[in-house]
């Protein structure tokens, strides 16, 4: 089979892509191993919401049309609006149809399917950053009468044992987790590594709102400090709650949850943790008030200071004086550990040689430039601060779709 | 990042550049990043002893200091020693301060900061009842360590709060006595 662009994934960043190549009048197909929006389908848990506003979900051709803009979207709401989006759009689309390879061909590429193989000029890796659980090498430790289960198997504190949990890792999913499981009953000690600390709510206003106005979201790959590290940040400690509460460190441990440092081994059924944790939350508390301080200056640069609240500081995360170093997991009634420590891409079915040693792809703001007419969305920071967010799409696609349309118009001229 | 706009190129006596270019070079060859750091020591008498320090190998060869350095180290008249040198514990916080202090300097010339001076005191508590054996749910090693810092900079107390801070993140002997590390004492 014959096209001209293919587009691996049907989420939002695929749909976005599609859209874009439509717009561009770019014959393509939409490949997706399972049904629209199948990240948000499966591995996730079930009280899990958008981190993002309604109003914020934005694609191509399609806003939010509710009367509730500011609230956050549960995942079955998540997954109708992409839906809806896809029925909109009708995308030259094929579900229920897993990529087995993608490799360089007479001059573009060949993507074998389970249904057939396509031959094309470009491709677009629209699967996500978010495919496979990160598990340290450390769990092998773990004694193996204690559950451990990672965030993409978890679904609820009921289907757990009873008893103490460890939740390894304070970014967003570590930090809801270790809320509702503490919540229900089962004592939670936290392992927080570098996080990033904001305030749901600032000023009156959600902190999406800032980002957004600030143009903080919409700042660029090339144009911020340090891309790497930019890249590697884990998602702000947010959740999306109804009663819009903050889930950062000083809210759990007024819970009563147990904050320790990184868990840095597992010895003879005892689990060590880094003595490193008064500094990573001063850190953490430095970046944010660094945040709110570029909000206020926007503010007033702007003149919305009178129409929100005044600026106010969080209080400095509470460490305890001397937290524990070690818990020995037995004595401790640990019956489960969740393992919060983030997700890679898999590109397991890519046989273009393009990643680099750790497995990630080498691009530059999405455009795989070894290999000409290969681009890739939804990564961390992939083109703007907010190419992993719903909202980010839209502008990558654009951007990309652009790029590829003139990689075709070079090729076609044998340029 | 706020800075106070001076005139003067800010210097701290690190050259960030040549840090910069190792990195860019490291990250094409992992392989010459591969550091092994090397003591030998010397029983003298009692608990006075002598560390030599002068090869390690990296950037893929053998390297040596300018010159070979020693450290004695014993303990104090109050423990029945005869306190020819500051005791090994004594020496572990030297090797923090030194390492946090380095890393205040470097990472104040990347920010571009001009430093005026840098300070700190340490303080580790023991109880010796550990090292002594009197009750094996007392470690032999610091219950804790306060490090305090004085800085006086062209910063904010924030921005000099902030150096301090990456400064712990990226430095080898804090992530050494923070974090567990595999020993392995063997006799030839």
């Amino acid at each position: 089979m014959r096209t001209t662009a293919v587009v691996i994934g049907a989420g939002q960043s695929g749909l976005a892509m599609s859209w874009w190549l439509a717009e561009r009048s770019i014959d393509h197909v939409v490949l997706e191993r399972g049904e629209v929006a199948n990240t948000w389908r499966t591995q996730r848990w079930d009280s899990l919401t958008l981190l993002t506003p309604n109003w914020q979900s934005r694609l191509p051709g399609h806003g939010y049309e509710g009367d509730d803009p500011d609230s956050f979207r549960t995942m079955a709401e998540t997954i109708a609006f992409i839906e809806r989006y896809a029925t909109l759009l009708s995308p030259p689309l094929r579900t229920h149809c897993p990529v087995v390879s993608v490799r360089s061909a007479n001059g573009g590429y060949e993507v074998v399917t389970e249904e057939g193989t396509w031959h094309c000029k470009a491709v677009v890796l629209a699967t996500g950053a978010f495919n496979i659980a990160q598990v340290p090498k450390l769990a092998a430790e773990i004694p193996p009468d204690i559950a451990q289960l990672t965030t993409a198997q978890y679904r609820n504190p009921a289907s757990l044992e009873a008893g103490g949990v460890i939740v390894v890792g304070a970014a967003a999913s570590g930090a809801q987790i270790a809320d509702e499981i503490h919540r229900s009953g089962r004592p939670v000690t936290l392992a927080v590594g570098e996080h990033v600390r904001a305030p749901r709510m600032y000023r009156g206003r959600d902190i999406q709102w800032w980002m957004d106005a600030t143009g903080l979201n919409d700042e660029r790959y090339d144009q911020v400090e340090n891309l790497r590290r930019a890249r590697a940040l884990s998602s702000f400690q947010l959740a999306g709650y109804a009663d819009r509460r903050n889930i950062d460190l000083n809210a759990l441990t007024s819970l009563g949850v147990a904050l320790v440092g990184r868990l840095a081994a597992v010895r003879d059924g005892k689990a060590q943790f880094s003595g490193s944790l008064r500094n990573l939350c001063e850190l953490a508390d430095l970046k944010q008030n660094r945040l709110l301080n570029t909000i206020d200056e926007w503010a007033a640069e702007n003149g919305v200071g009178d129409a929100v609240d005044p600026p106010h500081r969080p209080e400095p995360t509470r460490v305890e004086a001397s937290p524990p170093l070690g818990l020995d997991l037995r004595r401790a009634g640990i019956r489960t550990i969740v393992w919060a420590t983030g997700f890679r891409p898999d590109y397991s079915w890519l046989d273009v040689p393009v990643l680099d040693p750790k497995g990630n792809i080498r691009h530059d703001g999405g455009v795989v430039t070894e290999a000409p007419g290969l681009y890739v969305m939804g990564l961390p920071f992939l083109r703007r601060r907010k190419s992993s967010l719903i909202d980010g799409a839209s502008d990558d696609a654009r951007d990309l779709s652009a790029h590829l349309s003139s990689h075709l118009a070079a090729a076609s001229t044998g340029g | 990042m706020a800075t106070t706009q001076t005139d003067k190129p800010v210097d701290n006596g690190v050259n960030v550049e040549a840090l910069f270019g190792a990195q860019e070079a490291l990250a094409k060859t992992p392989e010459a990043a591969r550091f092994k750091w090397r003591s030998t020591v010397e029983w003298i008498n009692g608990t006075h002893s002598r560390s030599t320090i002068e090869g390690f190998y990296g950037l893929g060869a053998e390297q040596k200091h300018k010159k070979a350095f020693t450290f004695d180290a014993d303990h104090p008249e109050v423990f029945a020693a005869q306190d020819a040198a500051a005791t090994p514990v004594e020496i572990v916080l030297a090797g923090l301060a030194s390492c946090l202090t380095a890393g205040v300097a470097a990472v104040a010339q990347a920010r571009k900061i001009q430093l005026r001076s840098v300070s700190a005191t340490l303080e580790a508590g023991m109880d010796v009842r550990g090292i002594l054996g009197m009750d094996e749910d007392i470690r032999n090693g610091f219950d804790g360590i306060k490090v305090t810092y004085k800085i006086d900079a062209d910063a904010s107390p924030a921005d000099i709060k902030a150096i301090v801070a990456q400064s712990q993140k990226r430095s080898a002997v804090y992530d050494i006595i923070a974090n567990p590390t595999n020993v392995t004492v063997e006799v030839a």
